[in-house]
């Protein structure tokens, strides 16, 4: 695995919606390293046919019954939180791009 | 049935240049018809004041956690099942992205193990059209673009409604097996047909509940190659689709003429203009970052649940169209009847002994209306026999059909009532010498063989009859008459 | 109130009030006479409640005057991590991005505690969003310790643990991620529990790490931990991963002593493959093992070869989780807004302001985990590390009915001493293992350093095995009691 470098920090940065200047992506880089490079040492273990653990509690077909529940005062709560809000929708800048 | 990968073909005239192949999957999003969202115990309904159908955990406040609707999942596996598709254990992934309609800004899905896999679907024109995969996942909501004001500095902003958002969703993939734009609207018109059959969607494309995406790339006739493919998004009729499939495949064939290629990008059907235009095509900027969700755990469905849910399910319009050609109607007449809910009536009356062709013929030309499917199959096959055996004409058969249709009395009654008696032959046998004396002339080149006068008599007895004789029973006589 | 002797405050104060002993304002009172003596200087809360506490407070004593069951904590002030959501009264996560956010909602564990008579006195501080072992990632400054100001209290629970500390609550509630209640717990010289994955829901705890965060306990003794943690188990079905089955009698069994039972000593995480650890931490972590074989359980040292390299697993699966868990921090719902000329912009200017470096370095490095060409080889391989680890424990189960380590390897260190993140990220080493496996894990105190610094020592148990883990624990409780009388 190559080693960290400032342009990876930089891509993960954009991809993560965080502007970063030049002295932050140095020192990010370097701090983010140190993480990798001991990371190494999870090469060490033979997990050749060792599945993958999401959930340390195993629990399958967990469901909700199709009822619902009304909640107004919940939205209108919701849409008080907003930073800027206009005739009952969240107000945003205009988008640039379309939906993937 | 077997999912083979037989080279799928469309008879339909082909809209590329000689030498080129079209070659097309679709993705079909269906809303599901549950009371409520996926994950969230808010309403799951069209339209309405903006933000009024939202639950903390729709709008992905901090803190809240999702729980799977049951309903959503039976609704899913019968729809795997009405698709042929294998049901299996399942994950479900967050697929990451920033999108403002999006609450959570990470869309729940599924990606490595989806519920439904490995499925097909027939079409009635013949071909078979593999399912790749049919996966549960959750709708965005909606945001509006406000125009700029006019002044300068404002580029306009946008309105977001987060009703729909949660909605939750089957993504039917097909594999790229479809050959041409009539092809794929069958394909979407069959699956919708069954959407709606089973009971798991609306099925509305205007309002959107049904949604349609196309990969479209083209080929050399008989290369067995995939090349570079465009999905084609906002096609919002099967109209659209057809025009937007044909356009892109032009598109690339002209691309390849000019020693060009396409690029593999997402494009945006322009209806009014009639094209597709490039969406952004963001290609490295495009990472996803699938990983199973934390916050749920896994659907492993029971084969006792599934066989529950496959038991319940009612008969599909492919099987439907085929028990009618057990019973000898073609393709054409079965489709027909099936898409007008009236091929139980058929099958009924073909059983009861009414020949069957003759019961297509109505059911397409003379059932096409309200109550038809109300109609006795007992009676109806009566009055087709009747009709067969000369008792009525085609033409009176057709008003005492509309008749059974509105009164629900049987064929005999009404045929008598309406004094359609046809006559026995010993009568037309006298009405004939009497027309043969008072025109001897053509009568006599008729009998030396000028055989188009044998509509002139004929048409004679009609007048004489008020068309109450039999067609065929005239044809015997004239024949007779003129042997003898 | 006989019947409580000894047991703990918790037990004291809800048995006085429910018997009309003492009433419920009075008990509030005495806490915020201490919480305005001390709190300028300690900084445990984000926001205190007083009103809100006075209201309830006096609402349960019309409530005992009227003969009502006013549940089992009855009147304890209670002290929650600001990162629980409390409708009305300001969540901030000790973030600038949720700063002022008032959820219009309440978490699960604030019902059934609100169900249950607790009175609320307020929301404590914390690493910002939850992410760090010394509360000086807060985005409205560091909590300090109680034992000694100068010194962290940890963290990344610091509020809630020297909350309980500087007695301005007898009880307060954590979230145990990586060790972010047991390892404050320990540098505090408090009780802290991390119960079982899925024991307490999940519902209204604001998320840093969705399959490793666990909401419990801080508390003076391990009777009052073990009946908070009654109070605010359970299943939940506004919870997936909540536990179907109901808590296990934990109280019962407290008294029961530990003869016959088989502790293990982990080999790895007592001095014995990581270095790090203080004398005095292994010292106390030895006398520990032998006041257990005093008071009859049978102890070895077992060796569990995967904990070494549990920081490292839990630094890919952590962050992985963090980075999708933290994007819905865009500005366009709730939150600090920053304006940009288009949506994309507007949300990274918004997030670029919001949150603090070390939130911004786990967004970075989980969402490096995940990304195309490193997933197998980061988020993957760690989520495999991670099932070779559970085996490993459950093999060790085989033979142990409990295990112990020390917390932490160190006390309290000054505050700004371990400014290189890696140094801060290390003090999780012996609790982590636990937040992998799911496992029940519970720090109690130990005893101190020469300088009087509290130390910890860890008891884990296997899935839902939390009435044993309490059984060790009070065993140990017992044993630093006669200790400190001889
Ligand atoms: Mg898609
Ligand atoms: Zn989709």
């Amino acid at each position: 695995m190559a080693p960290l470098n400032r342009d990876d920090v930089a891509k993960v940065a954009q991809l993560a919606l965080l502007n970063l200047d030049d002295d932050e992506i140095d020192r990010f880089t370097g701090q983010l390293a140190a993480v990798l490079d001991r990371a190494a040492e999870l090469e060490a273990f033979d997990i050749a046919d060792v599945p993958r653990t999401a959930h340390p509690y195993p629990l399958v077909n967990v469901f909700r019954a199709d009822v619902a529940e009304e909640s107004d005062d919940v939205r209108a709560e919701a849409l008080a939180a907003a930073p800027e809000a206009e005739d009952g929708q969240y107000r945003v800048p205009p988008a640039l791009g379309e939906e993937p | 049935m077997s999912t083979t990968d037989a080279p799928v073909t469309t008879t339909e005239p082909s809209v590329l240049p000689d030498g080129w192949e079209l070659v097309v999957g679709l993705e079909v999003h269906a809303e599901l018809a549950t009371e409520t969202k996926m994950f969230s115990p808010a309403r799951n309904t069209f339209g309405g004041e903006p933000n009024t159908n939202v639950h903390p955990v729709c709008l992905g406040l901090p803190g809240t956690l999702p729980v799977v609707n049951a309903k959503a999942v039976e609704l899913s596996i019968r729809i795997g099942l009405a698709l042929n598709c294998t049901v299996q254990r399942c994950v479900w992934a967050r697929k990451n992205y920033f999108y403002p309609d999006m609450p959570k800004d990470y869309q729940i899905s599924q990606y490595e193990e989806a519920l439904n896999v490995d499925g097909w679907l027939a079409l009635a024109s013949g071909s078979t059209i593999r399912i790749e995969r049919a996966h549960m996942e959750e709708d965005t909501g909606k945001s509006t673009h406000m125009g700029a004001s006019g002044r300068i500095h404002d580029a306009g902003y946008s309105l977001v409604d987060y009703n729909r958002a949660g909605v939750p969703l089957i993504e039917i993939v097909s594999k790229p097996d479809l050959r041409g734009p009539e092809q794929a609207k069958e394909y979407v018109e069959e699956l919708r047909a069954i959407l709606v059959a089973i009971g798991a969607s609306d099925g509305k494309m205007e309002e959107g509940s049904l949604r349609v995406d196309a990969n479209v790339s083209v080929r050399p006739t008989g290369a067995d190659e995939l090349r570079t493919r465009c999905e084609i998004k906002n096609v919002n009729s099967l109209r659209s689709l057809g025009r937007a499939i044909t356009y892109e495949a032009r598109r690339h064939v002209e691309l390849y003429g000019a020693g060009e290629r396409p690029i593999q990008e997402t494009r945006h059907w322009d209806e009014e203009g009639g094209r597709t235009r490039s969406g952004r095509s963001k290609e490295e900027a495009e990472d996803y970052r699938y990983f199973p969700d934390p916050d749920l755990v896994d659907i492993d469905p029971s084969p006792g649940w599934i066989e529950e849910i496959r038991a319940s399910l009612p008969a599909l319009p492919q099987a439907r169209r085929a028990a009618l050609i057990e019973v000898g109607a073609g393709a054409e007449a079965a489709a027909i009847a099936v898409e007008r809910q009236l091929d139980g009536l058929a099958v009924a009356a073909i059983e009861a002994g009414a020949d069957a062709e003759r019961v297509l013929t109505h059911v397409a030309n003379n059932l096409a209306v309200d109550g038809a499917e109300s109609l006795d199959a007992g009676q109806f096959a009566d009055l087709v026999r009747m009709e067969m055996s000369g008792a009525l004409t085609a033409t009176q058969a057709k008003q005492v059909l509309a008749d059974m249709v509105e009164s629900g009395r049987d064929p005999a009654t009404i045929a008598a009532d309406r004094g359609f008696e046809a006559m026995d032959s010993s009568e037309l046998e006298t009405m004939l010498d009497e027309i043969i004396a008072a025109n001897a002339d053509e009568w006599s080149r008729f009998c030396e063989g000028e055989n188009k006068l044998q509509g002139f008599f004929t048409g004679q007895i009609m007048k004489a009859t008020k068309g109450q004789a039999d067609g065929k029973v005239i044809a015997q006589l004239l024949a007779a008459k003129k042997n003898a | 109130m006989s019947q409580t002797e000894g047991l703990g405050p918790v037990h004291d104060i809800a048995a006085a009030v429910r018997a009309g002993e003492r009433s419920a304002v009075e008990v509030l009172d005495e806490h915020l006479a201490r919480i305005d003596a001390r709190e300028s200087e300690l900084h445990t809360f984000n926001h205190v409640m007083a009103d809100e506490a006075r209201a309830a407070a006096s609402a349960l004593d019309e409530a005992v005057a009227a003969g009502a069951d006013v549940g089992p904590l009855a009147g304890v002030p209670v002290a929650l991590k600001d990162n629980m959501c409390t409708r009305g009264t300001a969540t901030t996560c000790s973030s600038k991005i949720l700063d002022g956010w008032v959820p219009p909602y309440n978490a699960t564990v604030v019902e059934r505690l609100a169900a249950a008579g607790a009175v609320i006195v307020g929301k404590t501080n914390l690493d910002e969003f939850a992410m760090g072992s010394s509360t000086e990632n807060s985005a409205f400054g560091p909590t300090r310790n109680p034992h000694d100001p100068s010194r962290v209290p940890g963290g990344s629970s610091g509020g809630s643990a020297a909350a309980v500390a500087a007695e301005f609550a007898p009880l307060s509630f954590g979230s145990d991620t990586g060790g972010s209640i047991r390892q404050p717990a320990a540098l505090c010289g408090v009780v802290g529990v991390k119960p079982t994955y899925g024991a307490v829901s999940r519902y209204g705890l604001i998320a840093f790490a969705s399959s490793l965060d666990q909401i419990g306990p801080f508390s003076h003794s391990v009777a009052d931990a073990a009946l908070a943690l009654s109070v605010v188990g359970g299943p939940d079905p506004r919870d997936s991963t909540s536990i179907p089955e109901p808590l296990p009698d934990l109280i019962g069994s407290l008294g029961e002593g530990v003869e016959g039972l088989r502790i293990g000593l982990i080999d790895e995480l007592s001095g014995g493959a990581l270095d790090g650890f203080e004398p005095a931490v292994l010292d106390r972590t030895t006398a520990a093992a032998d006041a257990l074989t005093a008071a009859g359980a049978k102890v070895d040292t077992v060796s569990i070869p995967s904990t070494v390299a549990g920081l490292s697993a839990y630094y890919m699966i952590a962050p992985a989780e963090a980075s999708s868990n933290l994007a819905r921090y865009d500005g366009v719902r709730y939150g600090l807004r920053h304006d940009g000329p288009n949506t994309a912009s507007m949300m990274a200017a918004s997030r670029t302001a919001g949150f603090g470096d070390e939130v911004k370095r786990r967004i970075m490095l989980g969402t490096y985990a995940l990304s195309a060409g490193y997933w197998d080889a980061f988020y993957g391989r760690a989520q495999r590390v991670r099932t070779v680890m559970i085996r490993e424990f459950d093999a060790a189960y085989a033979d142990f009915d409990a295990l112990i380590s020390p917390t932490s390897p160190c006390v309290a260190f000054p505050l700004g001493a371990k400014a290189d993140p890696m140094t801060m990220y290390l003090n999780d080493v012996c609790t982590i293992p636990s937040n992998l496996t799911g496992q029940p894990a519970i720090s109690v105190p130990y005893g101190a350093d020469d300088a009087g610094l509290p130390i910890g020592v860890q008891v884990l148990a296997p899935l839902r095995g939390e009435a044993t883990m309490f059984r060790v624990a009070q065993a140990l409780e017992n044993a630093r009691r006669s200790e400190e009388e001889a």
